[in-house]
């Protein structure tokens, strides 16, 4: 938390020192950009398939509420922030808003009436998309049943529910600029690193974030925590880095939430099972191609569990790796199998699993808390799932299988402490 | 098929990515594609094939009514219920495949174990007795026989039996429907019900269920007597077929 203090106090100084400076005044016109593809003619169908890879239905709807009216809960270490309406309604929604209205919310980050929108809503990546999208965009929201339902205040904590800090953090971390394709890409790669970069946000969850909350890089998703998740990167062979996968199985974790061949297997889960739930499994296959394309270009790049996994001498107790091993025994082999080489097609193995071995154990012990399934979809309809051991293992308990999983069968991550379980223990489900 | 691993590419995606496959354990894989193997998640806490514990927080789910059991998962599928590990579980799966789990789990019979002893008053014991099997005319209050049946096993396919269940956990689900955390489909007819009921007769109606054994071999009735004394929408949700 001390961090986020910090950052908040460099925050006020700076806000004072540019505000007069700069003011807020770095409205974009609202010329349109060329479009980045050409893609259905009907603006309409077209702002649909976009409002999909962009899941706006997710953040924009609470659960068991009406689609689009907003109010879900989107807790943040700065505070929870409460998605709005963005259905037509006129006095609670987008019902008075232009297009140009809703550009400017989208490339710019402001709302219509001129107040400075939170990057929680992702126009950082928004930026990038052309002003013909975002027109579609609008189109179809157009089309959505309006509801009127008043937008609940966002509950930030001091001093982050002063907006007009943001003009500071814009001025340090955002640049409006619609993406702009690169020579010498094929349409595919260009069309697939506007989604992946734009529509589909996928930095905004798969990227680390500094102090005051903004994305460290534009161009390498390398892994942050979100949700009490942690995000793995999209660029490491150690985390979620798919650069020797083929095309065809990267598709088929992002429109079946699991890809099973002799070269891959992975499966979605957390956070992710909802992205491939409400939006990846609904997009069309020729986006989900050209993400794919785009994904497997990207460079690799080393996380920090290359230089500290392996090479580092842990000194562990035997007697833990010993009651680690009895308790994998009794509560994890008969599926995971004595030698964690998992059993097909109920339960992946733990040895050589990198969903496992990453630096950040969040995932594999909020996986033996909690346990969890991965998403339903066309492709993968009954999928299995981890029992939760919350209730009937203690966190050293747990603790200590994930240290004999980490560190058999030619496995050599980090040894967690009881305490990581702990903090773990009783943070929220998503 | 004989599945060489070429180099194989330990691969996660995603939140957290999990990896399959690998070399081939003891006994035939296939024994573990089965409906009983997707359910570990559930009877980890509702015990195994659903039959739970008498003491416990969780509910007994085996034998109870398919359509009573799918009604709770869409329910904390889309927040009518709340309990975090239910909305967790139930969240991104689809209606058919939630339909198989309450068919499956609704198919288990099992035997039930025998009630806590009770130290309840005995006016308590009768006032409970008296509200479950005639109800309060004057408090407006219908017989919990009316919809749950006769022998209160419950009614096919969505009305649940009312037996074999902890007081923990029937007071618990009233409470909640009387403070609106918990609600079925519109028109929520037993959030109804238990917001006309007061707090002791509640209580009273709860204790004398709890301390009732559930009679061998005896199943949810198969329709109701007479048409229920309330508009129920979770009726209609739980009796619709894909």
């Amino acid at each position: 938390m001390r961090k986020y203090l910090w950052g908040g106090i460099l925050l006020v100084v700076l806000v004072l020192g540019i505000a007069w400076w700069r003011g807020t005044g770095d409205r974009e016109s609202g010329a349109a950009p060329p479009p980045a593809t050409v893609a259905s003619a009907d603006p309409i169908e077209r702002g649909r398939e976009l409002v999909t890879l962009a899941d706006c239905r997710s953040c924009h709807t609470a659960r068991g509420g009406a689609p689009f009216a907003g109010g879900r809960e989107i807790p943040t270490p700065f505070g929870t922030f409460y998605s709005p309406n963005i259905t037509a309604d006129a006095r609670t929604g987008l019902g008075n808003w232009s297009a140009n209205d809703f550009w400017h919310a989208l490339h710019n980050g402001y709302s219509k009436d001129g107040t400075l929108l939170y990057p929680t809503f992702p126009y950082t990546n928004y930026t990038k998309i052309s002003r013909s999208d975002s027109d579609a965009i609008f189109a179809y929201l157009r089309t959505i049943t309006p509801v009127s339902q008043a937008n609940r205040p966002h509950e930030l904590a001091f001093p982050y529910n002063h907006r007009i800090l943001l003009v500071a953090w814009r001025w340090l971390f955002f640049r409006p600029g619609v993406y702009e394709p690169q020579p010498g890409k094929s349409p595919e790669w260009n069309r697939g690193a506007y989604l992946v970069q734009g529509v589909g946000h996928c930095s905004a969850c798969h990227e680390s974030r500094n102090a005051l909350g903004a994305t460290r890089s534009e161009a390498g998703p390398s892994g942050g925590l979100v949700l009490n998740w942690y995000a793995p990167s999209l660029t490491s062979p150690r985390q979620a880095g798919v650069e020797n996968w083929p095309v065809a199985d990267i598709i088929s974790l992002l429109k079946t939430g699991r890809v099973d061949t002799n070269s891959t297997k992975a499966a979605a889960l957390g956070p992710m099972a909802e992205v491939v739930s409400e939006s990846l499994q609904h997009a069309p296959d020729d986006e989900l191609q050209a993400m794919a394309t785009y994904l497997e270009s990207l460079p690799v790049t080393h996380s920090n569990d290359e230089n500290s996994e392996s090479s580092v001498k842990y000194d562990i107790p035997r007697s833990i790796l010993e009651a680690g091993k009895d308790l994998y025994t009794k509560n994890c082999a008969d599926c995971h199998g004595k030698q964690g080489e998992g059993r097909e097609p109920a339960a992946p193995p733990l040895a050589g699993n990198r969903a496992v071995l990453m630096s950040s154990a969040v995932n594999p012990i909020r996986m033996v808390l909690f346990g969890g399934y991965s998403p339903g979809t066309a492709g993968n309809p009954r999928p299995f799932g981890m029992p939760p051991y919350s209730l009937t293992l203690s966190d050293e308990q747990i603790a200590e299988i994930l240290i004999y999983v980490r560190r058999s069968w030619g496995n050599s991550a980090r040894p967690i402490r009881g305490e990581e379980v702990s903090s773990n223990r009783g943070n929220p489900l998503w | 098929m004989i599945r060489k691993r070429r180099n194989p590419l330990w691969a996660s995606l995603a939140m957290a990515l999990l990896i399959f496959g690998g070399a081939r354990a003891q006994t035939p894989d296939s024994e573990l594609d089965t409906l009983q193997q997707r359910v570990k998640p559930c009877t980890s806490c509702h015990g195994n094939e659903g039959r739970a514990t008498r003491e416990g927080y969780f509910p007994r789910i085996a034998g109870k009514p398919a359509g009573y059991l799918l009604n709770q998962l869409l329910n904390f599928r889309e927040g009518r219920r709340h309990f975090p590990m239910m909305t967790y579980v139930a969240q991104y799966q689809t209606d058919d495949y939630l339909r198989e789990i309450a068919a499956y789990f609704g198919s288990q019979q099992v035997p039930y174990p025998p009630p806590m002893p009770t130290r309840a008053a005995p006016a308590v014991l009768a006032r409970g007795h008296q509200l479950v099997t005639e109800g309060d005319k004057t408090l407006d209050i219908p017989p919990c026989t009316a919809c749950h049946g006769r022998r209160l096993l419950g009614v096919i396919p969505a009305v649940p039996g009312l037996l074999g269940v902890s007081q923990d956990y029937l007071t618990a689900q009233l409470g909640s429907w009387r403070s609106g955390v918990r609600a079925a489909a519109a028109p929520d007819c037993m959030g109804e019900l238990v917001r006309r009921m007061r707090h002791e007769d509640l209580d009273a109606a709860t204790t004398w269920l709890a301390s009732q054994p559930v009679p061998e071999g005896q199943e949810p009735e198969d329709s109701f007597e007479h048409s229920p004394p309330l508009h129920c929408g979770s009726i209609e949700q739980g009796s619709r077929t894909p």
